[in-house]
């Protein structure tokens, strides 16, 4: 079968995304106090970066943020080449915050469940909520979103991609389909 | 890119891109080593023998604690006091502890190519931790991070390099990795410690400390390994650190930002002056922290992957 890409997302309708997601985090969480922002590495992480500013926009107050690589607690090394490991970069204490994890992609639950285990490995938190820009199904964990962009029914062999700019703004959400 | 090694037995046959792949590698698992709690599950149920047939503190040390910091269990066998001194051979010791099932064996021998050797013969990966007179590889990407570290690159560096050249293994290593990342390379020692034919290996030979480390970035002052020396190759030491030991007067020879490293043990007050030993020119304690930090990214890098012969 012939290649397929079809858009999801144009940059506009992730930004509307990206702004719901904002209002929905400091709605369910009665403003900005304790609340911290992990992205998850590296599509993530420039999304964190977006929920910061607009929250920033919204509330006036820059929400910390903090960057995740979670490659050492994957449970797939042995099975896949070596994958790069990132810097994690954290500046505050995880202990008593409301952490959102941010990721663009939500599939099989495996990347969250290793983010979980990497943000308690560095403290306790009062809790941690996920937000994701994209949920795209076939989950192998019992991992459930707070927070979706947008809910896209895929098949195994179809693939999303979520693309950024120089500057790490996002452009657009690709689906495709081999 | 990915770099898949099944082994780290030297640094001859590694790209500057596979150097760097594992310096950046490093640089991540680093961040691990200054939190509370100093653990990742990354090698959870991975199992790394530390095979050490020569005295090491510093090496040994660092493996044990990169191993366990990435959550594996290490075991370490020391020559003395294991079935070694019995006259087992070391393809018997190896086999037998192959039959335990190891995942990574880490061993430092005193027979150049051992590694080779077990690397050859053995299922499990090998981690070369000095063998000899031929490599020491986690020692030269130390070397190489650390200097990354205070210089931000290594490209156009001129690194002098002064001691026991002909025994030195430490040597070996960072030239080809220094090479491979494009600086320049210099050696100096007495005749007696400077092998015939080393310029070969891409570097320029001087016969006293003042020319080598004129203008250098980087100096790099070897321990006289009075263990590996058959028939003295110097009169005496005190004429050796006359001559080849680094003070702070010949220390102005340098650039004024260059760096001083060690591989250490130190000799004090024979290759290095106390006032050199103890100034803010040495790294060598950094070069001690990030041992840990390559070493961790060594095993990790042999651990990951399907390799040819894995299975």
């Amino acid at each position: 079968m012939a290649e397929e890409t079809i858009e999801i997302l144009d940059q506009d309708g992730v930004n509307r995304a990206l702004t719901r997601i904002a209002h929905e985090i400091l709605e369910k969480n009665a403003g900005v106090e304790d609340l911290l922002l992990i992205g998850i590495r590296t599509g993530g992480a420039h999304l964190a970066t977006q929920l910061q500013q607009k929250i920033n926009e919204i509330e006036g107050t820059t929400v910390a943020l903090g960057i995740i690589d979670v490659t050492m607690y994957r449970d797939d090394l042995g099975s896949r080449n070596n994958l790069e490991v990132g810097k994690s970069c954290i500046r505050v204490p995880v202990t008593g915050k409301k952490v959102v994890l941010v990721d663009d992609v939500l599939y099989t639950g495996r990347t969250i469940r290793a983010a979980l285990e990497a943000v308690i490995a560095l403290g306790r938190p009062h809790n941690i909520q996920l937000a994701i820009l994209v949920d795209r199904g076939h989950r192998e964990l019992p991992i459930r979103p707070d927070y979706i962009g947008r809910n896209i029914p895929t098949a195994q062999n179809e693939q999303i991609s979520v693309d950024f700019d120089d500057q790490n703004v996002p452009q657009a959400v690709h689906l495709l389909r081999k | 890119m990915s770099f898949n090694p099944k082994h780290i037995l030297g640094i001859k046959n590694m790209s500057a891109e596979d150097i760097n792949f594992i310096l950046d590698t490093a640089e991540s698992f680093k961040e691990i080593n200054t939190r509370e709690i100093k653990k990742v599950p990354t090698l959870r149920g991975k199992t790394i023998i530390n095979l050490f047939y020569e005295a090491s503190t510093r090496t040994r040390t660092s493996f044990e604690i990169a191993g366990k910091r990435l959550s594996a269990d290490t075991v370490n066998i020391s020559a003395s006091g294991s079935s070694v001194v019995k006259g087992e051979t070391l393809e018997d010791t190896a086999k037998n502890i192959q039959a335990m099932h190891p995942d990574i064996i880490v061993m430092r021998h005193n027979a150049s190519g051992a590694c080779q050797y077990l690397a050859d013969r053995l299922d499990c990966s090998v981690v070369n931790a000095g063998d000899g007179m031929h490599e020491h590889p986690s020692q030269a990407l130390l070397d190489a991070f650390t200097i990354r570290q205070h210089k931000g690159s290594i490209k156009g560096l001129t690194v002098a390099i002064v001691g026991d050249i002909t025994h030195s293994r430490v040597v070996r290593s960072n030239i080809y990795c220094l090479n491979a990342l494009g600086a320049e390379v210099r050696l100096a020692g007495p005749g007696t410690m400077l092998p015939p034919g080393i310029e070969k290996l891409g570097c320029k030979v001087f016969n006293n400390l003042e020319d080598a480390i004129r203008d250098a970035d980087v100096v790099m002052m070897l321990r006289i390994q009075r263990e590996r020396q058959g028939a003295p190759l110097i009169p005496s030491v005190r004429e050796y650190a006359r001559f080849f030991g680094l003070n702070g007067n010949k220390m102005e020879l340098a650039k004024k930002d260059a760096i001083v490293m060690h591989p250490g043990p130190i000799n004090r007050g024979v290759e290095l002056g106390s006032m050199v030993a103890d100034g803010p020119q040495n790294v060598i304690l950094d070069q001690v922290e990030n041992g840990v930090a390559v070493r961790m990214a060594l095993l990790y890098l042999v651990s990951g992957g399907e390799k040819l012969g894995s299975e």
